[in-house]
């Protein structure tokens, strides 16, 4: 049990019956959801409390003094004090920015931090693994101050190749990877690389967009330095996002985007930025946006993180053994093939398929898997692809998703062969 | 399977399987140009001989799904030896059969303002426009020819 406090229990058929949409049905059949890594569903529960925040409660936040202006602003201030409690924050909701996105967290982390804390010549240090979003940013910050950026190279059994850290660490002044691959769901050492970061007196970053919906996350127990990762991958809405960092490194990052609400006080010579982490949400923030991400914190809280990582793996094992037995090598799964330090991600690679094509037969099935590059193109040139079919689960999936997917995949196979 | 069915045509499966006209010619006198989804990461690659506007030849490489595949192969057998101006007038059409609302095809009164003569085999790729995502899949290699022969036009 995560807190030690909740009483948890988790049944995926509970969970699958709390998510409206998978009520659909598609093409005839009832809709196999299988793309949680691009977004996961939504339950009631957070539709609701977006519902009822604005039915009842909604104000600007941090400007009046009427009561429902103060509801609002008390329920944005909560929905940060139950994400620190989700990662284990040490510092409370105060060391809990809320952005747009991963992504967007990734580019104030680089912006800010990056910008005024790097300078030519030194190292930022990502995986081949990575997700755009941990790479692009980077690039673009090299382009502005001569950083270099490296990658730690992606071995054959699709697990980061850590034979040469030390020499890769050398110069490097940040660590930023992923906990877990979208492509692969290779889980990666993440307290090994944060002690082997600290080490060189480099700080870490990690991405957690597709490892913090799936599992217990611990940032002391890992003692990492920044954690980046989406409100709608972990069953909450669209539009938000966090950055979670130590307040040491908090006050030391300037703002990134200026604007109302960002500010102590502003004059026409100049202005002086709010303390702590409102000088980086600068405008009205997605406030609706954090009472459903509070909501669905709550709800995972509800099922048990350690429950939702086993129930995960239960389904991983299950389909990577089917697949192997069921397609006699046609269908390929990029990926680790043991289970150990694996998420429930499969990029599949079918036999003479392109991914797209997959994609559209599974459709016909009323599958749900996302073709293409998933936004790892250098991992993606590493193993010589172009792109594959990926499913990927969440908590209200089922062993009935996997026959589906193998129901539809036999066909397609069918279809072009 | 009908839509299904209405898109995996045996004839799109079997320029898929079997690719026409693939390959490369040499440049020059060849003239070569790449067209690329970002968004899927297909590309193609063509080769254009032109000479006293005839497109001679025309050979093309390049990765992709069976319909962006399938379509310019189909394509590169409908247009080889043709003059540019039969050339450009197939691109228009197969470009306005692309555009047709799925739910004027099923009326077929849209469709039969196409002139379908013209296009012979590609009309097995009218069911793409059924499913809007792969619409740019089919036209990958068109617009790809068209900039081709507009690059060769400013030359």
């Amino acid at each position: 049990m995560a807190s030690g406090q909740r009483v948890t229990s988790f049944s995926a058929r509970r969970v699958r019956g709390d998510i409206p949409l998978l009520t659909r049905v598609i093409n005839g059949r009832p809709i196999t959801f299988l793309d949680s890594g691009a977004s996961s569903l939504q339950p009631r529960a957070v539709i609701n409390a977006m519902s009822r925040y604005y039915e009842l409660h909604h104000a600007n936040v941090h400007r009046g003094v009427y009561q429902t202006a103060n509801e609002a602003t008390q329920a944005y201030e909560d929905a940060r004090e139950a994400v620190a409690r989700f990662v284990k924050a040490p510092g409370g909701g105060e060391d809990i920015v809320f952005t747009k996105n991963t992504t967007e967290s990734f580019n104030l982390l680089a912006h800010s931090w990056g910008a005024t804390h790097l300078r030519a010549g030194d190292v930022v240090l990502l995986s081949e693994m990575e997700h755009h979003a941990n790479i692009v940013p980077w690039f673009q910050l090299r382009e502005t101050t001569g950083i270099e950026v490296r990658f730690i190279p992606v071995a054959d059994d699709y697990r980061l190749d850590l034979t040469n850290l030390d020499q890769l660490l050398r110069g490097v002044r940040l660590v930023s990877v992923t906990a877990m691959s979208n492509v692969l769901g290779t889980k990666n050492p993440v307290a090994q690389l944060a002690l082997a970061a600290h080490d060189v007196g480099a700080l870490i970053a990690v991405d957690g967009a597709q490892s913090v919906p799936h599992g217990p996350t611990d940032v002391g127990e890992l003692d990492i330095d920044f954690l980046a990762f989406s409100g709608h991958k972990m069953l909450g809405p669209t539009g938000v996002g966090v950055l979670w960092t130590r307040r040491a490194v908090l006050d030391t990052m300037p703002p990134f985007l200026g604007g109302g609400g960002m500010i102590s006080d502003v004059t026409t010579s100049g202005f002086t930025p709010a303390r702590g982490v409102a000088r980086f949400e600068a405008g009205t923030p997605p406030i609706a946006e954090a009472v459903g991400l509070h909501a669905a914190v709550r709800y995972l809280e509800g099922l048990g993180m350690e429950n939702v990582e086993e129930h995960d793996r239960e389904l991983t094992v299950d389909a990577l053994t089917r697949i192997e037995n069921t397609f006699d090598g046609r269908v390929r799964v990029i990926g680790p093939s043991d289970t150990k330090d694996r998420g429930g991600v499969l990029s599949l690679d079918v036999e003479g398929v392109h991914p797209h094509d997959v994609a559209q037969v599974l459709d016909e099935f009323g599958v749900c898997v996302r073709p293409g590059h998933h936004c790892a193109k250098p991992l993606m040139r590493r193993f010589g692809l172009a792109a594959t079919a990926r499913a990927s689960f969440g908590p209200y999936s089922l062993t009935r998703d996997t026959d589906v997917l193998l129901e539809a995949l036999a066909h397609t196979l069918s279809v072009f062969h | 399977m009908s839509n299904l069915d209405d898109l995996y045509r045996e004839i799109i499966l079997d320029h898929y399987r079997s690719p026409r006209n693939r390959g490369e010619l040499p440049t020059p006198p060849a003239h070569k140009v790449e067209g690329f989804n970002p968004l899927c990461g297909d590309d193609v690659v063509l080769y254009l001989d032109v000479r006293d506007g005839v497109l001679v030849d025309i050979k093309l490489s390049g990765h992709g799904c069976s319909i962006s595949q399938s379509s310019s192969s189909l394509m590169s057998a409908a247009v080889k030896g043709k003059p540019l101006d039969d050339v450009n007038a197939t691109i228009d059409t197969f470009k306005q059969l692309m555009s047709v609302h799925s739910a004027a095809l099923e009326s077929s009164e849209a469709e039969s303002d196409v002139d379908l003569r013209r296009l012979g085999e590609l009309a097995a790729l009218r069911g793409v426009v059924k499913f809007p995502v792969r619409i740019k899949c089919a036209t990958l290699a068109w617009n790809t020819l068209r900039q081709g022969l507009e690059e060769l036009a400013a030359s």
